[in-house]
């Protein structure tokens, strides 16, 4: 089956400054793909070029078939930001409901994605009023909703308890296990265990490409922290002395 | 457009609205206070023979002000938080399209302004005797219009402001040339050519002689209706220029 997303060759700017450089990478559909990678490493700007919001100096990104950020893919396509993007100013349940008739969902549908993310308790809650951590579930809730092909989430259990998180990850695997494909950055590094795949990035590049098993096995370390660290030095023999 | 995608984001923006129980407390009640103002400044001061009282002649025009200021401002700062919070972003990436956002905060905020005009131009002609020759649904609707006016400006200038610091400083741009030309304080007609000039090109000013149309006949005359479609007119192309602004993509 062909790949859900397949970058080639791409190349991002901001702000003057070269973020990725050349980046080649496949996520299979039907998985759960971790986005790894230290904090300023690149992780969100892949994330925005997947979904097709972010300027690309070059290089392709297809997803689904089709360029990032075409029309019909955002029928197809959830995405969760980084910071939570939710309105403060609604309840858990009025923001759901309203990214849920943007995909041509249901209410039911829309409180089917908040008891998912653990808030049906909270539904009727206004957003600016919850914790950081419900705050990014109930964006997380707005993501899920429209039962899309692709789910693209950018660190999407910061601040949560280590019991949510499990329930969380459990949630994505049970989507993957249906034909869902999930594209999940993290830099916490026990979560790159949880995934089916890895991508790890750093300073714009992708370092590895490969199952958490295989990742282990190439650096020659049990441990997926210190297996990534051997990475960084593998690829870079001196990585003091390079120009930030 | 999809008229459910624009009904769900109206929807949504009013929704926003009666959380804010502050916000529409103070949309409520400022024209009311304003008006009490005015009314107390001319309650002395005697009427031009033959003309309107100064009261009417003022009232009248700042029953048009009101929605245009204020719908300006929440607009810019509403579109701005859309931006800085993420939402945007992520509505980016939905099938939404821009035109069902921005015609929704148009049409949200445009009802938004009609109800802040009929309760503040109910005090004026109930409680403070306001003479109009014209009908009041006139007013309303002119009053309404430039809520929706405003939106639209204050859409198109949120694209050029990055902080909520810069969205304001937008307001004195964009509101006081109009508010200062559009022939309240000097009989339009009897400024200097280049200012005259500058007024004509300012869509207030359209709207402020179809309310002084209506306070002087009785009957809707060609002239006010001209005025009414010049100023629809400059709403449209502000949102059009809007979402021509308003880029998927962003660096």
């Amino acid at each position: 089956m062909a790949d859900a997303i397949a970058v080639r060759g791409l190349v991002v700017d901001r702000g003057g400054r070269r973020v990725l450089h050349g980046i080649d990478a496949t996520v299979p559909r039907g998985s759960v793909t971790g986005l790894l990678g230290p904090s300023g490493s690149g992780k969100t700007t892949l994330l925005r070029a997947v979904v097709g919001v972010q300027v690309i100096a070059a290089g392709t990104v297809t997803v689904l078939g089709a360029p990032a950020g075409s029309p019909p893919l955002r029928h197809r396509v959830g995405y969760l930001t980084q910071a939570p993007s939710v309105y403060a100013d609604l309840t858990v349940r009025e923001n759901a409901r309203y990214f849920a008739t943007l995909h041509g969902r249901d209410r039911a549908e829309a409180d089917r994605a908040v008891a998912d993310v653990g808030l049906a308790s909270a539904a009727g809650q206004l957003v600016g009023t919850l914790s950081g951590g419900q705050r990014s579930r109930a964006s997380l809730a707005c993501a899920l909703v429209g039962e899309p092909e692709l789910i693209v989430l950018d660190e999407p259990t910061v601040g949560q308890d280590p019991v949510l998180r499990a329930d969380l990850w459990a949630r994505f695997h049970a989507l993957a296990a249906t034909g869902t494909t999930l594209l999940v950055s993290s830099h916490v590094m026990d979560e790159a265990a949880r995934c089916d795949r890895l991508l790890l990035i750093r300073d714009g590049r992708l370092i590895a490409d490969d199952t958490p098993a295989a990742v282990r096995a190439a650096a020659g370390v049990d441990d997926l922290d210190e297996a990534f660290l051997r990475l960084i030095r593998a690829a870079e023999p001196d990585p003091s002395g390079e120009a930030r | 457009m999809n008229p459910r995608i624009l009904a769900a984001t109206v929807g949504r923006i009013l929704r926003q609205l009666r959380h804010d129980r502050r916000t529409v407390a103070l949309l409520v009640a400022v024209p009311t206070v304003l008006l009490t103002l005015v009314y107390y400044m001319y309650a002395d001061q005697p009427a031009p023979p033959g003309q309107p009282s100064t009261f009417d002649r003022i009232a009248l025009v700042m029953l048009g002000f009101f929605p245009f200021i204020i719908m300006f401002l929440v607009t810019s700062i509403a579109m701005l938080r859309e931006r800085t919070t993420g939402t945007l972003e992520r509505l980016l990436t939905t099938p939404l399209a821009k035109t069902d956002l921005l015609f929704g905060y148009g049409i949200a905020f445009g009802l938004a302004g009609a109800v802040q005009a009929g309760i503040a131009s109910a005090v004026a002609y109930w409680v403070f005797g306001l003479q109009t020759a014209g009908s009041s649904a006139l007013v309303i609707m002119i009053a309404a219009l430039n809520a929706v006016l405003a939106v639209a400006l204050g859409l198109l200038c949120s694209a050029f402001a990055r902080t909520e610091f810069q969205a304001v400083q937008f307001m004195p741009v964009v509101v006081a040339p109009q508010l200062l030309l559009c022939g309240l304080f000097v009989p339009r007609d009897e400024m200097a050519g280049w200012l005259q000039a500058i007024s004509d090109v300012l869509p207030l000013s359209y709207a402020v002689e179809a309310l002084q149309e209506v306070g002087t006949h009785a009957e809707p005359t060609g002239t006010m209706w001209r005025d009414v479609a010049i100023v629809a007119a400059a709403a449209v192309l502000a949102l059009v220029l809007a979402a021509a602004t308003l880029r998927r993509r962003s660096g």
